[in-house]
């Protein structure tokens, strides 16, 4: 997967989770816990998502790398780029 | 010959969850959802650990802790249960306080509880607001060596009324007190102040009811009266549960059980490390409760405006020790109206509730146990009195639970209600470090307790599991 789809992907997973929230405005250099509503809980769907659509598996310790939506692509970036869209 | 409880069992399951409270179900849930095997093992004749419910003849159904959570379950139990769970959500908006030092209702959340400190206590707004969002941000990783009452020192210093208005609902929520971390108090006290406190409409059996039905169509195997008596371990991975004398296997194995019973009675001792062994050793236990459960007869209504949640007391002050202690003078009144909790007969029910400690109980001759069991009765009737008159005309039925209850219903050591204090959940983590494929998710470390806190416990098992075996079964392929 290229960077934009996997913005993308990432995108669809938080539609899910941040239901109430407007996505369309998301600032990617900004981190998610400023622009929505979304708790400890919310990162784990987001982890337990990835797995479960796309095999990536995420440790603990690099939870804090999807701070925001360009530091979550950059990080994915090398981890899904064998999957197909 | 006696009832088979395993019968068509398989001898090989992906998953063995130990216990079926919130967080064992929970954890259940998630894994067959996501196509593993999973087998419940449940020791009671039915589902739901403490979260549960008793019946007496007459249409009477009492809830044993369903007094309250907050907002968060909602989302909870959209997302890990179903949305028609979610949807029978309801706020509890009369929430009471009446004490020596003042007394007023309120809807318990931040909008309310600003107004409430400043117009009536007078506190500074700035103040208010820096103390709501200081315990707003408090997390896990925070500086952990701040104590509860350092935190109100800080922000209320000499207001003792401040200190039990923001404290006591969560003493009785989970059991903390003014020596814990401050952070089991700031998320659980931000956790309510979101928007409230929340119940289920329909009663603990509906839930549960609910619960069972998902975890069916998802494919759990749940099995009632089996007694896991032990956790097998090979070479340092979990290999196989031996229940009710028959041994299934299972890559991963969860314990919804008490914390300490898993490590030293189910998995035992030798399997640890010394410095782990040491660490567990030390976890205290949190504390327990007792409570009266009341009926009103046929025809016998409690006036709404009486509350939902009544936070009742005679105490002059506010210390954390008076709230265990068997000189009862607080206790917290839940009101259960036909409309949220409808019964046959459309009674109201009443259930006054006390933290206590286990020894007060445990020691107690027969003779003294049941004397003080009607004393607690008696004692607790007379408190109700203020608050519905003539109560002693209109209940037909009252009972007492006491730790002993507690510890017989749900083998918590010492009839635990909410797990473990804080450093219990540094333990429970780290489980799987020391064997493979071994975890634990019931309630512990204060903030993993109650309705949401073991639901939401369960889930971030789920998810070390689930990463467990989708690496084993890669390794594999
Ligand atoms: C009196 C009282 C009032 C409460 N009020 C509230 C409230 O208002 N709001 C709130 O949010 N929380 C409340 N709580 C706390 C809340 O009920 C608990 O934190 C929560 O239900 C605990 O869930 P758990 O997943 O840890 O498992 P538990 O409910 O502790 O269940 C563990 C299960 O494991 C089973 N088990 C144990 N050993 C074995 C074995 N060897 N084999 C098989 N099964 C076994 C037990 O039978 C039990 O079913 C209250 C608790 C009490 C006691």
């Amino acid at each position: 997967m290229t960077p934009g789809e996997i913005r993308t992907a990432v995108l669809d997973i938080l539609e899910g989770i941040a239901q109430d929230d407007d996505l369309g405005q998301l600032d990617d250099s900004v981190a998610f816990r400023e622009q929505l509503e979304l708790d400890s809980m919310d990162f784990l769907d987001i982890v337990m998502e990835l797995r479960k659509r796309y095999r990536v598996q995420i440790p603990e310790e690099d939870y804090p790398k999807l701070e925001s939506m360009g530091s979550t692509v950059e990080y994915l970036t090398p981890l899904m780029a064998d999957i197909s869209a | 010959m006696p009832k088979d409880f395993l019968k068509d069992a398989k001898p090989n399951y992906d998953v063995i969850v130990i216990g079926s409270g919130l967080g064992g179900m929970t954890t259940a849930n998630i894994l067959a959802k996501s196509g593993y095997s999973v087998l419940l093992l449940e020791q009671h004749y039915k589902l739901g650990g403490m979260a549960t419910w008793f019946k007496r003849p007459g249409g009477k159904i009492f809830d044993i802790s369903l007094h309250g959570f907050p907002y968060g379950m909602v989302k909870s139990c959209r997302r890990y249960w179903s949305q028609d769970i979610a949807d029978q959500i309801v706020q509890l908006k009369g929430v009471r306080f009446d004490n020596p030092m003042f007394s007023l209702t309120t809807t318990y959340n931040r909008n309310d509880f600003t107004n409430l400190l400043c117009n009536d206590f007078g506190v500074e707004e700035a103040k208010i607001k820096e103390f709501f969002d200081f315990a707003r941000g408090m997390n896990f990783y925070d500086d952990q060596k701040i104590t509860t009452g350092q935190l109100f020192e800080r922000f209320f210093p000499g207001r003792q009324d401040v200190v039990r208005l923001l404290m006591e609902p969560i003493v009785y929520a989970n059991g903390s007190t003014l020596e814990d971390p401050a952070l089991t108090y700031g998320i659980v006290f931000s956790n309510f102040m979101s928007k409230g406190v929340f119940t289920f409409k329909g009663g603990t059996d509906q839930l549960v009811k609910r619960m069972h039905q998902e975890m069916k169509d998802n494919g759990v195997d749940s099995r009632i009266n089996c007694s896991v008596e032990s956790v097998n371990v090979e070479r340092g991975k979990v290999k196989s549960v031996t229940v009710n004398g028959r041994e299934i296997n299972a890559k991963a194995v969860i314990s919804n059980a008490n914390l300490s019973t898993t490590i030293f009675k189910m998995v035992g001792a030798e399997k640890f490390d010394k410095d782990f062994l040491d660490e567990a050793r030390d976890v205290r236990l949190n504390s327990t409760s007792t409570q009266v459960y009341m009926s009103l007869k046929e025809g016998e209504q409690v006036e709404h405006s009486t509350g939902d949640l009544l936070f009742s007391s005679t105490s002059k002050e506010f210390s954390t020790d008076k709230l265990l202690s068997r000189e009862i003078t607080s206790r917290t009144f839940s009101f259960y109206y036909p409309d949220l909790r409808p019964n046959p007969k459309n009674r109201c029910f009443i259930v006054s509730s006390t933290n206590a400690n286990y020894e007060d109980w445990s020691t107690l001759s027969k003779e003294d146990y049941e004397e003080s069991k009607r004393e607690l009765v008696e004692n607790t009737l007379d408190a109700l009195e203020e608050y519905v008159p003539n109560c002693r005309e209109k209940i037909d039925h009252a009972e007492a639970a006491t730790p002993l209850t507690f510890e017989h219903y749900t083998r918590h050591e010492r009839g635990s209600s909410f797990g473990t204090k804080f450093e219990g959940l540094g333990v429970s983590r780290g489980l799987p470090e020391q064997i493979q494929g071994l975890y634990h998710a019931g309630s512990c470390g204060i903030i993993m307790s109650g309705w949401l806190g073991t639901i939401n416990y369960g889930v971030i098992v789920a998810n070390d599991v689930d990463s467990l075996l989708m690496k084993q079964a890669s390794s594999v392929s």
